[in-house]
C-alpha cells in the first residue's frame, strides 16, 4: 500500500534528479516555500524614489540586487498587495525599501509584513534620510551587508513538485501557435503531472477560446467562473477600442484576436484546470491554473497590462519561480526576481536573435525537432533554471518590471473548488 | 485528392484555411487538395492561404475554430489576412 501511496504521490525521479544534471537546491522561506535565487530586492514605493533606488543597485551591476517599485502617489490594494506578494516572494532573500516620505503607499504594512516573513528589511526615506546622496549610501551600505549575509546561506534539496511555473506569450506571430506555444503546453503537461502549479493567463488573448477551455474546468462552477473571466475581457478591451493584439502580431500573419487567442491558449497543455486566480493569489497545490489578469469593476485606471512585463510581475507576484515566455517576433524582455525563458516560436527570429533565446522552438518548422522533444528540452531546461543556471535575459541583466493601477474583487468559492 | 504543398500546414480538418511553415514568393505554385494555384504575392512563414473558395461574411476557421469571418470573396490560394477577414471582437490595430 505504502509504496503504491508514494508512486502516486511522489513526482517521476527522472525529473527530481536526472542522471547527470545538477541537483536542485533552493533556500527555504518561513511560509514553506523555497526559492531558486536569492534576491536582495530594492523597491520604491514611489517614482519620486525610483532614482536613488536605481543608484542603490547601480553599486551590484551583474549580481542579485534587483529593481521593482511602483510608480504612482495615489493608494492602490492591488498595488499594495503584488508589492506585498513580491517582496516576500521565494526567490527573494532581504528587501531594501525607499520611500519619498510623503507618498500614499503604506510602507509600515510592508516592512512588517517582509519582517514578519522572516526577511531582513530595512525602509530608508529620503526626506528624513538627507536626501539623495546620503540615502544611496545609506542603501548601498545595506544591501553589501545583507549580500555578505546572503552569501552563506544554507539551501536544501528541491524538487519539481515545490515549483511554480508561469507561462505568457509575447511579440506573437503566425509561427507562436504552431511550434513555441504548443511546445510550452507539452512542458506544462509534464511539470504539472510531476507536481508543480502551472500558471497561465491573459483573458483578453483567451477571447474566442471560451468554450474549449470551459470544456476543461475541474467542476461545472469553475468551467461557468472562466467563460465570466473571458467575457469580462471581451467588455473591457471592447471598451478600451483594442483587443490585446499589436500591429507586429498581423505583420508576422496573425489576423484577428481569436487567431493569435488560439495560439496563445495551447501554452496550457491539455490538463484539467483546476483553478481560476488573480494576480496575488498564489495556487494552493500541483495543477494547472487560469490568472484573470482583467480588472472588475467598470474600466478604469486604462488597459490591463500595458505590455508583457506587467503580465510577468503578475505571474511573479502568485509565486512564479520561473516564467515561460514564447516569442515569435522576437522580445528580448526578462525580468526582476525570477529568471525568464525565452521559447523562440520563428526559426527566422531565433537565427536574428539567438543571443536572446533560449529554447529553438521553431526548427519544428524545418523538420529539426517535434512538439514532442522541445516540449521535453522546455522541462529540462526549467530544472536547469532551477538549479542555478542562468537563462539568457537573466544572464544579460534583464530585469524589467512594470506595475500599475489595477482594481479587483476577491476570487469566488467557485474558483478553487479542489 | 489530399495532395498538399509541403509549405503548407493544415491544422484541422474543418480549416478552410493553409497555413505556411516557409515563405512563399509571388508566383509560386501552390498545391493545394490536388490544385495548383499561383502565389498573388510573397507571402511570409506563419501567414494564411484559403484552403477553398470563401464567400463573403462566411467563418474562417483555423484549428478547428472560427477566428474571424470574411470581408470579401477570397478565392483558393488567395493570401487570408486582415485586407480580406476580420475578428467577431475588437478590430485588429495595424500600423498605417
Amino acid at each position: 500500500m505504502s509504496t503504491t501511496f508514494a508512486a502516486i504521490t511522489r513526482p517521476p525521479t527522472s525529473l527530481v534528479d536526472a542522471p547527470g544534471g545538477a541537483e536542485m537546491r533552493g533556500w527555504r522561506r518561513s511560509d514553506g516555500r523555497k526559492g531558486i535565487r536569492n534576491v536582495v530586492a530594492v523597491a520604491y514605493l514611489v517614482e519620486c524614489a525610483h532614482h536613488v533606488a536605481r543608484e542603490v543597485t547601480a553599486a551590484f551591476h551583474g549580481q542579485d540586487v534587483h529593481l521593482i517599485g511602483f510608480p504612482g502617489c495615489f493608494p492602490n490594494a492591488y498595488a499594495q498587495r503584488v508589492m506585498e506578494r513580491l517582496c516576500t516572494h521565494p526567490n527573494v532573500g532581504a528587501v531594501l525599501i525607499v520611500s519619498l516620505g510623503c507618498e500614499s503607499f503604506n510602507k509600515r504594512q510592508l516592512a512588517r509584513i517582509v519582517a514578519e516573513s522572516g526577511r531582513p528589511v530595512e525602509t530608508l526615506v529620503i526626506q528624513e534620510g538627507g536626501g539623495t546622496r546620503r540615502t544611496v549610501t545609506a542603501g548601498r551600505a545595506w544591501v553589501a551587508a545583507q549580500m555578505d549575509t546572503l552569501a552563506g546561506a544554507p539551501t536544501e534539496p528541491m524538487g519539481v513538485h515545490d515549483l511554480i511555473v508561469g507561462t505568457i506569450c509575447g511579440g506573437s506571430d503566425g509561427t507562436s501557435g504552431l511550434t513555441g506555444n504548443p511546445a510550452a503546453g507539452r512542458a506544462f503537461d509534464t511539470l504539472v503531472a510531476a507536481g508543480a502549479a502551472c500558471i497561465f493567463e491573459e483573458t483578453g488573448e483567451l477571447i474566442g477560446c471560451e468554450d474549449i477551455m470551459a470544456a476543461r474546468a475541474a467542476t461545472p462552477a469553475l468551467a461557468e467562473e472562466l467563460r465570466a473571466s473571458v467575457a469580462k475581457a471581451a467588455r473591457y478591451y471592447a471598451t478600451l477600442g483594442y483587443g490585446s493584439f499589436a500591429s507586429g502580431n498581423a505583420d508576422g500573419g496573425l489576423s484577428t484576436i481569436e487567431e493569435k487567442s488560439m495560439g496563445a491558449y495551447a501554452k496550457s497543455g491539455r490538463s484539467p484546470i483546476l483553478g481560476l486566480i488573480k494576480p496575488g493569489d498564489i495556487p494552493p497545490r500541483a495543477g494547472l491554473y487560469l490568472m484573470d489578469v482583467v480588472p472588475d469593476g467598470e474600466v478604469r485606471f486604462g488597459f490591463p497590462n500595458i505590455s508583457d512585463n506587467a503580465e510577468i510581475v503578475e505571474l511573479i507576484a502568485s509565486g512564479a519561480h520561473v516564467v515561460l515566455f514564447v516569442t515569435g517576433r522576437g522580445s528580448v524582455s526578462g525580468s526582476a526576481l525570477s529568471p525568464v525563458i525565452k521559447i523562440c516560436a520563428n526559426p527566422d527570429t531565433f537565427r536574428r536573435m539567438e543571443d536572446d533565446m533560449d529554447v529553438d522552438a521553431g526548427r519544428i518548422l524545418e523538420g529539426r525537432g517535434t512538439l514532442d522533444g522541445v516540449g521535453a528540452e522546455i522541462v529540462d531546461l526549467v530544472r536547469a533554471v532551477a538549479s542555478g543556471a542562468r537563462t539568457k535575459s537573466e544572464a544579460m541583466g534583464h530585469q524589467e518590471f512594470i506595475l500599475g493601477y489595477k482594481s479587483f474583487e476577491p476570487i469566488g468559492p467557485a474558483c478553487l473548488p479542489v | 485528392m489530399s495532395v498538399l504543398d509541403p509549405r503548407l500546414l493544415l491544422l484541422d480538418g474543418d480549416d478552410n484555411v493553409l497555413v505556411l511553415g516557409a515563405p512563399v514568393a509571388a508566383g509560386d505554385v501552390l498545391l493545394i487538395d490536388g490544385v495548383s494555384v499561383p502565389a498573388d504575392g510573397p507571402i511570409g512563414r506563419g501567414h494564411k492561404v484559403a484552403r477553398r473558395p470563401i464567400a463573403l461574411d462566411e467563418k474562417i476557421i483555423k484549428y478547428g475554430a472560427p477566428i474571424g469571418r470574411a470581408t470579401a470573396a477570397i478565392a483558393r490560394g488567395e493570401h487570408v489576412h486582415v485586407h480580406n477577414i476580420r475578428s467577431d471582437y475588437t478590430p485588429t490595430y495595424v500600423i498605417g
